[in-house]
């Protein structure tokens, strides 16, 4: 530091003060009697102020820095945003490659036969369960009133793999002609049924299920029953078991989507239910709705494939399901 | 040296310095005022985009009005982790009829950039009226309030007025039965005629009672329609070569 004050002074001796107490020359600037250091800059300020220059020069060539007429100059490194994203998915890509291959060409027998791939669709299921189901289904899958608990046997679209991924990929009474599709009858709201009847028929409902009715209508079972097979069967059943090709519930279990007490059930027939579901085709890639319908699959209730009619629940032990539950 | 010697002039002459100042403040200002007046060069368009509709517009006064973008974010950068969970990058086309543009800058809640379509009205409806009936963990306020309060639709042509004067490509026929249209829209077409909205705006527009109370327009109507919309006007095929189209 010295030094190089010594060399400005050398040269300057003539025109520049040296201030006595610092030691320091002065800028020859002199306000109301008060005069200024010159004090040199730091050499290491100095030499990162020149370096960030160079950089600079350097970074103008390489990456796209000037707007132009036109646009804007491009670089040599070819860098964009787009490249870059681009770079780091093909990466998880590679990534995954050990799996996706076999995953893609697998049935999802084999993937359920085969742990590597079972593994790898749960751990990519349960990650987009999260980020796409849990909204609606919750964290657990346990559910939500008029969101269906995803964890119990009860389905109301079915739930082989085969169902469950027809009912991801096109949603429920969505905007697409391989949506699952139905829509009960509003029978009070529409003039259908008298309330009473719509009374006599929630008395049945509740029957069907060994429940207690609650107050409300007078309990006489052969008229709601009468009127139960004129206008629920078709779509719930003779026996209340529901069908699931019109995603009609079955009536018989305790199980109640939009509440179980006797005003919910009574609002259900009288204005009727139409939950939807988004379909997730165009939202999500083919091999992430395979992860989701395995994940859905073994999160409890999963069903065997239908071959003569028969639908069996498979079972499988409980700790083969990661996050399951729900726990605050 | 010598030109560096001269600042002693213009610190000596304040009329000089006062100039000289006017003269670095404009074409500082040149430099960043110049490029916004050419914005719509930069901007590629993409099929599909179009205006909002009253109904739409509506919804999205609310949003500003309440504050949304506080807490949620339109905008879906390019980079995998955001990609893989909102969907496809946001292009600048898609903000182009947004004044202001709602992009926002922080994410206490989720990006809603393509959250149109997500879920059913009867969620957000829900969500919306309690959100820790959907979600027990969520801090986002109530906006029950909402579905009891009437849109004010009456004065819709001046807001579809001054948006065109900034670019926003409303017709007179736009204009003229901007009230109407978004009464429509709320209505839905099991009950009411949408060929005009429908003629007016597209095939895609959702026309609905998107708040499961017929008898009247809230504004929970508007800000479902709103929502329903965001990030489901583009044609991804379409919009591969725009904007690098990395998916």
């Amino acid at each position: 530091m010295s030094d190089h004050q010594n060399d400005n002074q050398d040269q300057n001796t003539d025109k520049k003060e040296v201030d006595a107490h610092s030691g320091v020359e002065t800028t020859g600037h002199e306000w109301d009697g008060i005069k200024e250091l010159n004090n040199p800059l730091p050499r290491w300020w100095l030499w990162v102020f020149y370096v960030c220059i160079l950089w600079s020069v350097w970074y103008w060539v390489v990456y796209p820095a000037w707007p132009v007429a036109g646009g804007h100059t491009k670089g040599t490194g070819g860098y964009t945003q787009f490249k870059e994203l681009e770079d780091s998915q093909n990466e998880i890509v590679a990534r995954q490659k050990v799996y996706l291959d076999r995953f893609e060409q697998a049935s999802f027998q084999e993937i359920l036969d085969d742990p590597e791939l079972y593994a790898f669709a749960m751990a990519g299921g349960s990650a987009m369960f999260k980020d796409n189901c849990a909204t609606c289904h919750g964290t657990g899958a346990q559910g939500f009133k008029g969101y269906p608990n995803l964890n119990d046997d009860d389905w109301l679209w079915g739930g082989a793999l085969s169902d469950i991924h027809q009912t991801i990929q096109y949603g429920i009474r969505e905007d697409n002609l391989d949506t699952r599709l139905s829509q009960m009858p509003a029978f009070g709201k529409e003039g259908m049924l008298k309330n009473t009847e719509i009374e006599a028929v929630v008395d049945y409902v509740f029957s069907l299920s060994s429940q207690a009715a609650g107050h409300g209508g007078d309990h006489d079972l052969a008229k709601g029953q009468t009127i139960f097979a004129e206008q629920c069967a078709s779509c719930h059943g003779l026996d209340g078991k529901g069908d699931r090709e019109f995603g009609a519930p079955n009536l018989t279990d305790k199980i109640w989507l939009y509440g179980g007490d006797r005003a919910s059930v009574f609002e259900t027939v009288y204005s009727a239910r139409s939950g939807m579901m988004p379909a997730w085709k165009d939202r999500l890639d083919k091999n992430t709705i395979r992860q989701l319908t395995i994940y859905l699959h073994q999160l409890g209730g999963g069903e065997e494939e239908r071959e003569d009619g028969q639908e069996e629940t498979v079972e499988r032990p409980v700790e083969d399901i990661p996050d399951a539950t729900y726990s605050e | 040296m010598s030109l560096l010697d001269k600042h002693e002039k213009l610190e000596r002459n304040s009329l000089l310095l006062l100039g000289c100042t006017i003269l670095v403040i404009l074409i500082g200002g040149l430099v960043e005022i110049v490029p916004l007046f050419r914005m719509e060069t930069v901007i590629e368009s993409v099929e599909g985009m179009r205006p909002y509709t009253p109904l739409e517009l509506v919804g999205q006064n609310i949003y500003m009005r309440e504050n949304c973008s506080v807490c949620h974010s339109q905008q879906i950068r390019p980079l995998r982790d955001e990609v893989v969970r909102y969907g496809h990058y946001s292009l600048a086309a898609e903000s182009m009829y947004d004044h202001p543009f709602q992009w926002g800058s922080k994410r206490t809640g989720p990006d809603l950039a393509r959250v149109g379509g997500k879920y059913s009205d009867e969620w957000h409806i829900r969500h919306l009226i309690e959100p820790r009936d959907m979600i027990p963990e969520s801090v986002m306020p109530s906006y029950g309030f909402l579905m009891k309060r009437g849109a004010t639709l009456h004065d819709l042509k001046y807001h579809l007025r001054a948006l065109r004067t900034v670019g926003v490509p409303y017709t007179d026929d736009m204009i003229e039965n901007a009230t109407r249209d978004a009464r429509i829209q709320a209505t839905g077409e099991d009950r009411v005629d949408t060929s005009g909205l429908i003629e007016r705006y597209g095939e895609k527009v959702n026309a609905r009672d998107f708040d499961g109370q017929p008898n009247m327009v809230s504004e929970m109507d508007a800000l479902i329609a709103y929502l329903q919309v965001l990030g489901t006007f583009i044609d991804f095929d379409a919009a591969k070569d725009v904007e690098g189209g990395a998916q």
